[in-house]
C-alpha cells in the first residue's frame, strides 16, 4: 500500500475515532432511526406483502438489455491478450500480425494507449472505485499472472479473438510471490479495513484460555473463491464529444463515473455510466481493467466499443474472494460459558490494494465471552487484486468460528444451540454498543422447532440408510446492518398523480427495482402502479453503493429525506387555500394520494388537487440521506440460525445436502417474495462454498487454472435441496421501514451448518473448504 | 442456405467460425439467448432446434442449415406469455435475469424428453415411463446454472407448468 | 478461432476425400471441438461436417448392435434395445456433460474427445506436451486432480474425459472406421492410446481416418450391468472414477464379468487384471476387494489425486456387490 493510502486511511480513521467516542452517548433522539419510521407501524401498506419482480416480464421474455446488449452505430468489438508472468516487464510484444490480420482496427498496448492517471483505489475516498493502485496499460510492469498487455479492436468478435491470439509477448521476469507459504516468511502485517485496524483485545484471552477446564484450538482454512455471476463482465462504451458514455454492468455507477473521469481528466458530469441490468454481481460486477481499457481503446480508434470478457477473461481480470488461515480457540467454564474467545489469522492480498478478507468482523459481535483476542493480519502476494464477495469477512469468518463452537459442543458433551444461547450477549461484546435488534434465539427456537431438530442424535454416525450416513448440523449467520453515507433520491411527482422515484442503485437481481416502488409508494400513499422507480444510471443525484447489503437502507433512508422535502414543498404549493393550509411539514403525513395532518386525517389534500390548483405539471425535489450515524449509536446486525441435513456416502465420501432450514432475524420483511430468494441464493452459495468451490492458483507461478465454470464448480440443480426460509419479522425500531438489507446474510454460517453435519453423520471434522469427497473418505 | 429463426428464415454467415449464438446475439440482435461462458458449461445459451435443446455456443450456424431454431424470443404469443415464462414470474424462478431464457427454453426441450421417454441419470429404472419427480427435475435441469440461486423457484415453476404432465405420469406408474 | 473452412460430407467417402486436406478435422456436434478451436488449442483449416453420415442403430447379424457413428448421444441412450441389453451405455452417457451437450453429441465425435486437464486448455500460460509436443508438462507438478493413476508417463498424466467411452471399453465394442487404406475395424479398447513419450496422440487412427461405426457384440449378461460415476458436484461434472461393469453369475461364481474404468487413465481403462481374479470365482466381496486391489497395484498417485487409488476400490466393490446383488 502506497504512503498515500496509509495517510488518507489514518486521516479517515481519526475522525471516524472521533465521532465513535461521541455518537454513542449521544440522545436516541439527534441519531437517524432515533424515532421509529412510522412505516413501520403501518398495517396496510404494500410493505410486508408478496410482490412479483416488476421487471420478471422483461427477463422472462429475454428482453431485459444487459451491458452486452446495447447497439451502436459504428461498433467494434475488443479482445484481451493476457500476461502469463506473476511479475516482472514486457521485454517485447508483437503485434504486427494480429494488426494486419482480417478485420482488424487496432491494437493498443501500453506503447500506444492513451495517457490515463491511476484510478483512485477503492476506499481512499468515498467516490473511489478502482480495483487497485496500479496504473493500467501505461508501461510495461506485469503485476499480476493474467494482467492485460493488449486489446484488439475489430470488427466482429471472431476477428478481435483471432487477431488476439496472434500476438507475441516476453518478458523479463522478476522475482515474485506466488506461494502462500513464501508470503507468510516475508512476514505478516496488521489488517485494516476501511481505515480501522482489524484487532481487538479485551482481557488476557491467552491466559483465561490456559486457565479454562474445556477448550477448544484449531486452525480452518478457507481458499480462493470467484463470483462468477452467470452474466460475464462487459461494457459498452462510447466518447460522444467530450463525454463518456459507458453501458456498463456495475454495482457502482456513480463511484464509477467519478473514478473513471479522474482517470480520464474529465469532469464527473462528463461520463455517464448505466447500469439498468445486472446479471449477478456478489460483489465482483465493480470498476475493473476492462471498462478503463474498453474506454481507451474507444478513445484511440474513434469508435464505439463492446467489451466483453470471455469467462476466462473474467478469473484473469477481476478479483474474488482471497484464502484465509483463521485460527479458532474457544476456552470456556463447565457450563459452557466462554471465558476466553481467540479468532486470529491470516489473509493474503496484494501489494496494491487494501481488502484483507474480515474474517472477524462476525466474531466481534457474536458471543458474550470474558476475554477476546481477534485479529486478522495479511501477506502480500503477487496476483490480481481479491475483492468483495458476497459477505465478506463473514462468509469465511463464520466458517471457522461456527465450526470450533460446534466442536467445542463435543467436547462438552453439550447441544451446540444450546452452547450458543448460553453464550448470547446483552450488549455488544466488543464495542459494548447496545444492539439495535436481535432476535436470535428466537430464530433458533422457531427454527429447531420446524427443522425437528429433536431427532438429531448427538453421537456421529449412527444414522445410516444403505450406503448413506445421515447428519445434522446447525450453526450462526450474522451480518452488519450498514448504511453509506451519500445516498440520494428524486421524486418527480406529476399532476396526474403518478410519481418518479430515482436512486443511483443498483438492480442485480436482489429485486431492488420492486421494493423501491413498494417503500416509495408507501411513502408517498400512492397505490404501486402509480409509482415508478428509476435506477442504474449515474446522472441520477447521490452515491449508492450495491453492497454490504446496504441498498435498501440507504434507498429507504434517501427517500425518506426526499419524501420530507416532496412534504414542505407541496405545502409551500397549497398555500392558505388549502385545508393544509398553517401546518408545519412534521405535522403532515403521506396517505391516500395526498397529504393530511398526521393526527387529522381530514385535514388532507390530494396531490392532484394541489398540484392542478397551483397549475404545476410536476413538482420535484431531491434530497440526501441523514449522515448514517445510528451505526455508531447502536450495535446492528442481522442473524440467522442455520440447519442442514446432510447424506455422506459411506462408500466415496460424497455429500449430499438433503435438507435446509434458515431462520432469520433481519428486521422487517420488505418483500417476502424477494427476500426469499435472496436467503435462498445465499444459502446455496453457502453450499458451493461448503462443498466444492475453488479458485485454483497454481503457486508455482501465480495462475488461475481452472478459470472455467467447467472447472470451477457451482452447485448444479441437483446439489441444491428444497430450502426452507423463515423469519422473525420483527421490526429494527431503527432502520428505515425497520427493514435490513438481506442479500449477504444469506452465505454466512452456511459452510459451518454442513461441515457441522458432516461431522454428526460422519465423525469426521473438516477443516478446510472445500469438503470434497476426498476428505471425507472414511 | 438458411436457418428459420422463430419462423423467420435467416441465411448462414458467411464466416463459418460464428456460432449460432453469436448470429443471433450480434448478427440479429435477438440477445435474450445469453453467453455465459461460451463453452457449453452454463446453459444460458439454450435453444431449441426443432424441438431439442441444445447449447448455441457450440453449435456453428452453418451446420444447421435448414433447421427450426426457437429461442426465449419466439416463446410468447404476443403479449401472452409462455405458461412457463408466467410461472417463473409466479415462483421468483430467477434473480437477475440472465440465466432465465436458457433455463426456460431447456425446460421445454426437456418436457418433451420426458414425454419421449428419455431416461435419466437419476432414473432407478432405464426402461420404465418417466416420472418428473423433483430429482428428475433437478437431475435434467442441471445443465443450465445458476447463480443467484433461484433453483428452487425454477423447479416450482416448472413443477407447476408441466403438472398436468407429470400428474398423468404418476397416475400410470 | 483460427480461420477454417467448413463442407459437409454427403457420405463416408465424401467425407475421407475432403478430410484429405492439411489440417482437416472431422467435425461431429461440436461439443468438444468447437470449443477446442475456440481456446485456439486445435487449429484445423478445414472442418469437415460428418453428422450427415450414419445416425441409425441397426441390429447385427449376430445379435449385436450397429451404431452409426452420427448418432447423437440422446439417441443412444435412450434406444430400448440399449437401454435393455447394455444399461451400461445408457448410463454412461446420460451421466455426461448436460442433456443438451448429449442432443448434439455424436457418436465418433463422444470417441474423439480430449482431455480436460487445464494445462493442456491454458494455451498462453502452460506447457503442455500434448498440444505442443516437447514443450513439456506444468500438469505432473500442478492441480492434478483429475489426473491418471494408471499408465500415465513423465510426459503426460492427462485422463480421457469420456463417460461413454468407459462403457464401450467394457462392452467389447468394436471400432469401424475408413481411412486411405480402405475400411478397417478395431477392438475399441485398442483405439485410444497411453501417452507414453508420445501424448500429442490421443489414439491409434491414421491420419484422416474416419469413424463410421461403432459395433456392440452380443453379450447376454450385459443386461445386468451398470455405471457408477463419481465426481465433484452432484450433475453435469467430469468423472473423478467412473466404474462400467457388467456381472454374470451362476450358483455363486462369477462366470463372466467385464470392467472398465474412467477417469484414471490417458484413456478408458479396461480392467483386466480384476476380471481375470474374478473370472470363475465366488462372487463375495473379499473377492471384489481382491480384483480391485489387483488392479489397482501398479497405481501412481500425483500431488492430489492419491485418494482415487482407494475411491476406485471402493467403488469397484459396491458396484460389484450391487450386480451381484442383482444377479441373484
Amino acid at each position: 500500500m502506497s504512503i498515500v493510502d496509509t495517510l488518507k486511511e489514518t486521516a479517515q480513521g481519526l475522525v471516524q475515532g472521533a465521532m465513535s467516542k461521541l455518537v454513542p452517548l449521544a440522545p436516541d433522539s439527534w441519531i437517524p432511526g432515533g424515532v421509529p419510521d412510522p412505516l413501520i407501524r403501518q398495517q396496510h401498506g404494500l410493505i410486508g406483502t408478496s410482490v412479483s419482480r416488476l421487471d420478471g416480464p422483461l427477463k422472462v421474455r429475454g428482453a431485459a438489455p444487459f451491458a452486452a446488449e446495447f447497439p451502436l452505430e459504428g461498433m467494434v468489438y475488443a479482445a484481451l491478450a493476457y500476461a502469463t508472468i506473476p511479475r516482472g516487464r514486457i521485454a517485447a510484444i508483437d503485434t504486427a500480425a494480429a494488426e494486419a490480420a482480417p478485420g482488424v482496427v487496432l491494437v493498443m498496448t501500453h506503447l500506444n494507449a492513451p495517457r490515463m492517471n491511476t484510478p483512485a483505489v477503492f476506499g481512499s475516498s468515498p467516490t473511489a472505485a478502482g480495483p487497485a493502485d496500479l496504473p493500467i496499460m501505461q508501461d510495461d510492469r506485469v503485476h499480476w499472472n493474467g494482467q492485460p498487455i493488449a486489446v484488439v479492436l475489430a470488427e466482429t468478435q471472431e476477428h478481435a479473438d483471432h487477431a488476439k491470439s496472434l500476438i507475441v509477448a516476453t518478458y523479463a521476469a522478476e522475482p515474485s510471490t506466488t506461494s502462500l507459504a513464501a508470503a507468510k516468511a516475508e512476514g505478516p502485517q496488521p489488517g485494516l479495513f476501511m481505515g480501522q485496524p482489524l484487532l481487538n483485545e479485551i482481557g488476557d484471552a491467552d491466559a483465561m484460555l490456559a486457565a479454562a477446564p474445556h477448550k477448544v484450538d484449531h486452525v480452518y482454512r478457507t481458499p480462493r473463491h470467484n463470483h462468477n455471476a452467470i452474466e460475464p463482465h462487459a461494457a459498452t462504451i462510447a466518447w460522444v464529444g467530450d463525454e463518456l458514455i459507458v453501458h456498463d454492468a456495475t454495482q457502482l455507477v456513480t463511484a464509477e463515473a467519478q473514478t473513471i473521469a479522474d482517470v480520464f481528466d474529465l469532469k464527473a458530469e462528463q461520463v455517464r455510466v448505466t447500469s439498468p441490468f445486472v446479471g449477478g454481481g456478489f460483489g465482483g460486477k465493480c470498476l475493473w481493467d476492462h471498462q478503463i481499457l474498453g474506454a481507451a481503446a474507444a478513445k484511440l480508434a474513434g469508435r464505439p466499443v463492446r467489451i466483453t470478457l470471455t469467462r476466462e477473461g473474467v478469473y484473469r481480470v477481476v478479483g474474488g474472494r482471497t484464502l484465509t488461515e483463521q485460527r479458532v480457540a474457544i476456552g470456556a467454564d463447565a457450563d459452557g460459558r466462554f471465558k476466553a474467545l481467540v479468532h486470529t489469522g491470516i489473509a493474503a492480498m496484494t501489494p496494491h490494494n487494501n481488502m484483507p478478507e474480515p474474517f472477524i468482523l462476525g466474531t466481534r459481535g457474536g458471543y458474550a465471552a470474558d476475554s477476546f483476542k481477534l485479529s486478522v493480519e495479511t501477506v502480500k502476494m503477487n496476483m490480481l487484486a481479491n475483492t468483495f464477495m458476497r459477505a465478506p469477512g463473514e462468509s469465511v469468518g463464520t466458517f471457522a468460528l461456527e465450526s470450533a463452537i460446534d466442536e467445542l459442543a463435543v467436547e462438552l458433551d453439550m447441544d451446540p444451540i444450546a452452547l450458543r444461547i448460553r453464550n448470547e450477549p446483552d450488549k455488544d461484546p466488543t464495542s459494548g454498543l447496545p444492539f439495535s435488534s436481535r432476535h436470535i434465539v428466537e430464530a433458533w427456537r422457531s427454527g429447531a422447532a420446524r427443522f425437528g431438530w429433536d431427532e438429531r442424535s448427538a453421537e456421529p454416525g449412527t444414522r445410516r440408510e444403505g450406503e448413506w450416513l445421515i447428519g445434522m448440523g446447525c450453526a450462526t449467520g450474522t451480518y452488519p446492518y450498514y448504511r453509506m453515507p451519500g445516498a440520494a433520491a428524486r421524486i418527480t411527482l406529476r399532476r396526474d398523480g403518478h410519481a418518479l422515484v430515482e436512486i443511483a442503485a443498483h438492480e442485480m437481481g436482489m429485486g431492488t427495482s420492486t421494493t423501491t416502488a413498494m417503500v416509495a409508494a408507501d411513502r408517498l400513499g400512492l397505490p404501486l402502479d402509480r409509482v415508478s422507480v428509476g435506477y442504474g444510471d449515474s446522472i441520477i443525484p447521490g452515491t449508492i453503493l450495491a453492497g454490504g447489503s446496504q441498498q435498501t437502507a440507504a434507498i429507504g433512508a434517501a427517500v425518506i429525506a426526499a419524501h420530507h422535502a416532496l412534504v414542505a414543498e407541496l405545502l409551500k404549493l397549497a398555500g392558505n387555500d388549502s385545508r393544509l393550509a398553517g401546518l408545519a411539514p412534521d405535522e403532515v403525513g403521506s396517505e391516500d394520494g395526498g397529504l393530511a395532518k398526521l393526527d387529522d386525517p381530514t385535514r388532507r389534500e390530494s396531490y392532484v388537487s394541489i398540484l392542478e390548483r397551483a397549475q404545476r405539471e410536476s413538482v420535484v425535489v431531491s434530497e440526501e440521506a441523514s449522515q448514517p450515524l445510528e451505526l455508531m449509536h447502536w450495535s446492528m446486525h442481522s442473524h440467522s440460525a442455520l440447519f442442514c441435513e446432510v447424506r455422506v456416502n459411506a462408500v466415496t465420501g460424497e455429500t449430499r445436502v438433503s435438507r435446509f432450514l434458515g431462520a432469520f432475524d433481519c428486521g422487517r420483511i420488505l418483500n417476502p417474495k424477494t427476500a426469499r430468494s435472496q436467503f435462498r441464493g445465499g444459502i446455496v452459495m453457502g453450499l458451493g462454498m461448503a462443498l466444492m468451490e475453488e479458485t485454483q492458483f497454481d503457486e508455482r507461478n501465480g495462475r488461475i487454472m481452472n478459470p472455467s465454470l467447467a472447472e470451477y464448480h457451482v452447485p448444479v440443480h441437483l446439489d441444491v435441496p428444497e430450502i426452507d426460509v423463515i423469519w422473525t419479522d420483527i421490526a429494527d425500531p431503527h432502520t428505515p421501514m425497520g427493514a435490513h438489507g438481506v442479500g449477504e446474510i444469506g452465505i454466512t454460517g452456511v459452510a459451518a451448518a454442513v461441515a457441522n453435519a458432516i461431522y454428526n453423520a460422519t465423525g469426521k471434522r473438516v477443516r478446510d473448504l472445500p469438503i470434497t469427497l476426498d476428505k471425507v473418505m472414511i | 442456405m438458411s436457418i428459420l429463426i422463430n419462423g423467420l428464415a435467416v441465411a448462414l454467415p458467411d464466416d463459418p467460425r460464428v456460432s449460432l449464438l453469436d448470429l443471433l446475439r450480434q448478427g440479429l440482435h435477438l440477445s435474450g439467448t445469453k453467453k455465459g461462458c461460451n463453452q457449453g458449461a452454463c446453459g444460458a445459451c439454450t435453444v431449441l432446434v426443432d424441438g431439442e435443446r441444445i447449447v448455441s455456443c457450440l453449435a456453428l450456424a452453418v451446420q444447421y442449415d435448414g433447421r427450426q431454431v426457437t429461442t426465449i424470443e419466439g416463446l410468447a404469443d404476443g403479449d401472452a406469455l409462455h405458461p412457463l415464462q408466467q410461472a417463473f414470474i409466479d415462483h421468483d424462478g430467477f434473480q437477475c435475469g440472465y440465466c432465465t431464457p436458457g433455463q426456460i427454453c431447456s425446460a421445454i426441450g426437456m418436457a418433451a424428453e420426458a414425454k419421449r421417454g428419455v431416461p435419466s441419470h437419476v432414473s432407478a429404472d432405464l426402461t420404465a415411463d418417466v416420472t418428473l419427480t423433483r430429482e428428475e427435475l433437478q437431475e435434467r435441469m442441471s445443465g443450465n446454472l445458476c447463480r443467484c440461486g433461484a433453483h428452487n423457484g425454477i423447479i416450482d415453476a416448472i413443477r407447476e407448468t408441466l403438472k398436468s404432465e407429470i400428474d398423468t405420469a404418476e397416475m400410470a406408474a | 478461432m483460427t480461420p477454417f473452412t467448413y463442407a459437409r460430407a454427403e457420405d463416408a467417402a465424401d467425407a475421407l476425400r475432403l478430410g484429405q486436406a492439411s489440417a482437416a478435422a472431422y467435425l461431429g456436434g461440436g461439443t468438444n471441438l468447437v470449443d477446442l478451436i475456440r481456446e485456439t488449442v486445435a487449429k484445423p483449416s478445414a472442418l469437415i461436417d460428418v453428422t450427415g453420415l450414419s445416425s441409425e442403430i441397426e441390429e447385427t447379424e449376430g445379435g449385436g448392435l450397429m451404431i452409426g457413428a452420427a448418432v447423437r448421444n440422446t439417441a443412444l441412450a435412450e434406444h430400448l434395445a440399449v437401454r435393455t441389453r447394455y444399461p451400461v451405455l445408457s448410463r454412461a452417457i446420460l451421466a455426461g456433460a448436460s442433456a443438451q451437450i448429449r442432443n448434439m453429441a455424436t457418436v465418433g465425435g463422444n470417441l474423439l474427445q480430449r482431455t480436460r486437464c487445464t494445462y493442456f486448455y491454458d494455451t498462453d500460460g502452460s506447457r503442455c506436451n500434448k498440444r505442443a509436443p516437447g514443450s513439456g508438462c506444468d500438469a505432473i507438478e500442478g492441480f492434478t486432480r483429475g489426473h491418471a493413476i494408471l499408465g500415465a508417463s513423465s510426459a503426460c498424466v492427462a485422463t480421457h474425459p469420456s463417460d461413454m467411452c468407459v462403457a464401450l471399453a467394457a462392452l467389447d465394442a468394436i471400432v469401424h472406421l475408413h481411412g486411405r487404406g480402405g475400411a478397417r475395424t478395431l477392438p475399441f479398447t485398442e483405439l485410444h492410446r497411453l501417452p507414453g513419450d508420445h501424448p500429442e496422440f490421443d489414439t491409434v487412427l491414421e491420419p484422416g481416418e474416419l469413424v463410421t461405426a461403432i459395433e456392440l457384440p452380443p453379450m447376454n449378461f450385459a443386461a445386468n450391468s451398470t455405471y457408477r460415476k463419481v465426481r465433484d458436484r452432484a450433475s453435469y461434472a467430469f468423472a473423478l472414477v467412473s466404474i462400467a461393469a457388467a456381472l454374470e453369475i451362476e450358483g455363486g461364481v462369477v462366470k463372466d464379468v467385464r470392467i472398465a474404468l474412467g477417469g484414471v487413465a490417458h484413456k478408458p481403462w479396461r480392467a483386466s487384471k480384476a476380471e481375470a481374479v474374478l473370472r470363475g470365482g465366488p462372487a463375495t466381496e473379499q473377492a471384489f476387494r481382491a480384483a480391485a486391489v489387483a488392479e489397482m497395484a501398479d497405481a501412481q498417485p500425483l500431488r492430489d489425486n492419491g485418494f482415487k487409488i482407494e475411491l476406485t476400490k471402493r467403488t469397484l466393490v459396491a458396484v460389484l456387490g450391487d450386480l451381484s446383488g442383482a444377479a441373484a
